[in-house]
């Protein structure tokens, strides 16, 4: 057998999931989930602990037991078999490096399973090395690591086997920021460059937006979107992912819909808004999600003007997380978080100005658990 | 009064530092006494004749001892054999699977211990003996494994819980089949405290009087029965040196757990 000198490109493989259902021990943890990855895509999923993605990894790799559904990898379910006959990688949150071992022993162990002579492992596992910036490592313990290079190695371990799938299990959490920074970018190059189909597990949101093609956001054992990391960030499609996604302002509104544009009250302040946007405004009571940066302050008396809200209100407290300064205003019976410029005292009276286009609007009634 | 009371309480340490090294060292330099005398007899405090005659009687290779110490010595090795290949399975399943009964079964090892041994051994006797067993090594074997087991499985079961389970996942992941993931990673990183357990199992049977007494007299003489009967015989020189034989591979031991096992793994036995 032939040691490849240059990583395969275009290896990854295409998975296939429909219906998967999983419970330990009686309670049901995931509740249908249907979903494909294409080949050599970077899929993120993304939730709060709880959620389910840890236990959807988990039986991609088949370390959890599929109660019903599918998985398919290259036209073959595989969701009754064990885990060592899945032909994926992973990569996990603890590193899972096994003390015992040297570095070339626990980069090398899939290959000696596979039947590789002593050269052709050592020759793989410098290859391995060299690509990960550890040049030299072969004789090291894993214990006598930095948490940086043990985090290399076990994902030199999981390459080393040449796999179609790369799972991920919140790999970066245990590292400190600045190279959790350095990883983000050497993880998602790699996986680039061998073409893999990498499946990431991580409740951090900027680290899913960074270094995924398509973000997975579940809530509860269900999906509840999928799109790229500007879907879903700009165009939300529930409040739970509005919510999740960081727009944390919660604004109470009444909607009236007329023809061709629609009135919004909040408290004292009303708006129109005409067009496609008002078409697609719920009737009714709802809410408006946004970020921080979408309010600014204004002088109370303003006017409302070109689809803005302006809602009067009190400065309740002020923060300096550096360059600009981070209110929270009493507004329409809320907290509202506003970043500015400017530096005002407390209790002053101001208008909150929303521009409407930005707001994230949902019935009342469908996002009130994330309210 | 602060001085006082350090004083008080450093006076107290000695003490107790002083007592404890009495119920420690006291027998202990009886034994080293009596194995080197040749005379000792009532009113005198100390032995009358000092020599290494006993000694040389003990190691001498024709001598009843020599003999007994090799029997003891292959008893407690197949003993170790039977409890570990017993206690490596067991230990792995109450440390991994989800069992139901799983105190029940750590209860049930347990059990030997929690009834007094002789009565239990009269009765183990008067069954060996219907099964023609009595007397034989095996039989002894089958009695020191038995009393062994609680340990073996307990600490087993301690050093295989103290083992990620995701390290023995990523042998899976990566291609290994049950079996392999479990000796080329699960047992490696368990073996410290298998390995003591081991050594805990070939002391208890070192040591073990009760149970051979009942099931391996008269044809099975191990170290405890002979240094009982040179006790019972009144010769006290031949059963010092044989109890400080047996104390030999007890401090080796206790070298080893402090040199080689985990806080966590002695933290996890019973648990």
């Amino acid at each position: 057998m032939q040691v490849e000198t240059q990583p395969k490109t275009g290896s990854g493989a295409a998975i296939s999931v429909r219906g998967l259902e999983v419970a330990y021990s009686g309670t049901r943890v995931l509740h249908g989930i249907d979903l494909d990855f294409a080949p050599g895509s970077f899929t993120a999923l993304l939730g709060s602990s709880g959620c389910g993605k840890t236990t959807l990894l988990r039986s991609l790799s088949g370390f959890v037991p599929v109660e019903a559904g599918s998985i398919v990898v290259g036209g073959k379910d595989i969701a009754g078999l064990p885990p060592e006959k899945r032909g994926m990688a992973m990569v996990f949150q603890s590193y899972a490096l096994w003390p015992h071992m040297t570095v070339l022993q626990n980069i090398g162990y899939g290959l000696k399973l596979r039947g590789k002579s002593k050269a052709e492992i050592a020759a793989r596992v410098a290859e391995v090395l060299s690509f990960l910036g550890l040049s030299g490592y072969e004789e090291r313990k894993v214990t006598a690591l930095s948490g940086g290079q043990r985090q290399r190695v076990a994902l030199g371990r999981a390459l080393a086997i040449d796999p179609g799938i790369l799972l991920l299990d919140e790999p970066l959490s245990n590292l400190d920021a600045k190279i959790r920074m350095t990883m983000r970018h050497e993880i998602r190059a790699i996986q680039q460059r061998l073409g893999l189909t990498a499946v990431h597990v991580t409740h951090d949101r900027e680290e899913a937006m960074t270094m995924a093609d398509r973000l997975v956001i579940m809530q509860a054992g269900h999906i509840a979107q999928v799109g790229t990391p500007e879907e879903v960030y700009d165009r939300p499609a529930s409040a739970f992912v509005a919510n999740f996604m960081g727009a944390e302002n919660v604004l109470p509104l009444s909607v009236e819909r007329g023809e061709g544009q629609a009135a919004i009250a909040a408290g004292q302040a009303r708006a129109t808004l005409a067009g496609e946007a008002a078409a697609a405004l719920p009737n009714g009571e709802a809410l408006a999600y946004f970020r921080d940066d979408v309010a600014s302050l204004d002088a109370h008396d303003a006017v409302a003007a070109g689809g803005d809200l302006v809602v009067p209100g009190t400065i309740a407290a002020r923060a300096y997380p550096g360059g600009i300064y981070r209110y929270k205003v009493e507004a329409a019976g809320r907290q509202i978080t506003v970043d500015d410029a400017g530096r005002h005292e407390l209790g002053t009276k101001v208008g909150l100005r929303i521009p409407l286009q930005r707001l994230h609007i949902f019935p009342a009634t469908e996002a009130g658990i994330a309210a | 009064m602060m001085r006082l009371a350090s004083t008080a309480r450093a006076t107290l340490a000695a003490f107790l530092l002083a007592a404890f090294a009495f119920v420690l060292i006291g027998p202990l330099a009886n034994l080293a006494l009596w194995s080197v005398a040749e005379r000792w007899y009532t009113p005198y405090k100390l032995p009358v004749v000092y020599g290494t005659r006993y000694w040389e009687q003990v190691f001498r290779p024709t001598g009843d001892a020599m003999a007994s110490l090799g029997t003891s010595v292959w008893i407690a090795v197949l003993t170790v054999i039977v409890a570990l290949a017993l206690s490596i399975p067991a230990g792995y399943a109450l440390a991994r699977l989800k069992l139901p009964a799983r105190a029940f079964f750590m209860i049930l090892f347990l059990l030997p211990q929690a009834f007094p041994s002789v009565a239990i051994y009269i009765n183990v006797a008067r069954i060996f003996y219907q099964l023609g067993i009595n007397g034989t090594v095996f039989a002894v074997v089958l009695v020191h494994a038995a009393h062994g087991l609680v340990y073996s499985v307990w600490i087993a079961a301690a050093a295989f819980g103290a083992v990620d389970r995701d390290l023995e996942l990523a042998a899976r992941n990566i291609g290994a089949s049950p079996l392999k993931a479990f000796f080329s990673v699960t047992l490696p990183l368990a073996a410290p405290g298998i390995i003591a357990s081991g050594i805990f199992v070939f002391l208890e049977s070192l040591d073990e009087f009760t149970g051979t007494f009942f099931v391996g007299v008269p044809q099975v003489t191990t170290l405890p029965l002979l240094l009982y009967n040179a006790a019972m015989g009144g010769n006290y020189q031949v059963a010092s040196i044989t109890a400080l034989i047996l104390l030999v591979p007890s401090v080796l031991f206790m070298l080893f757990i402090e040199r080689f096992l985990r806080a966590d793994v002695l933290a996890k036995v019973g648990a």
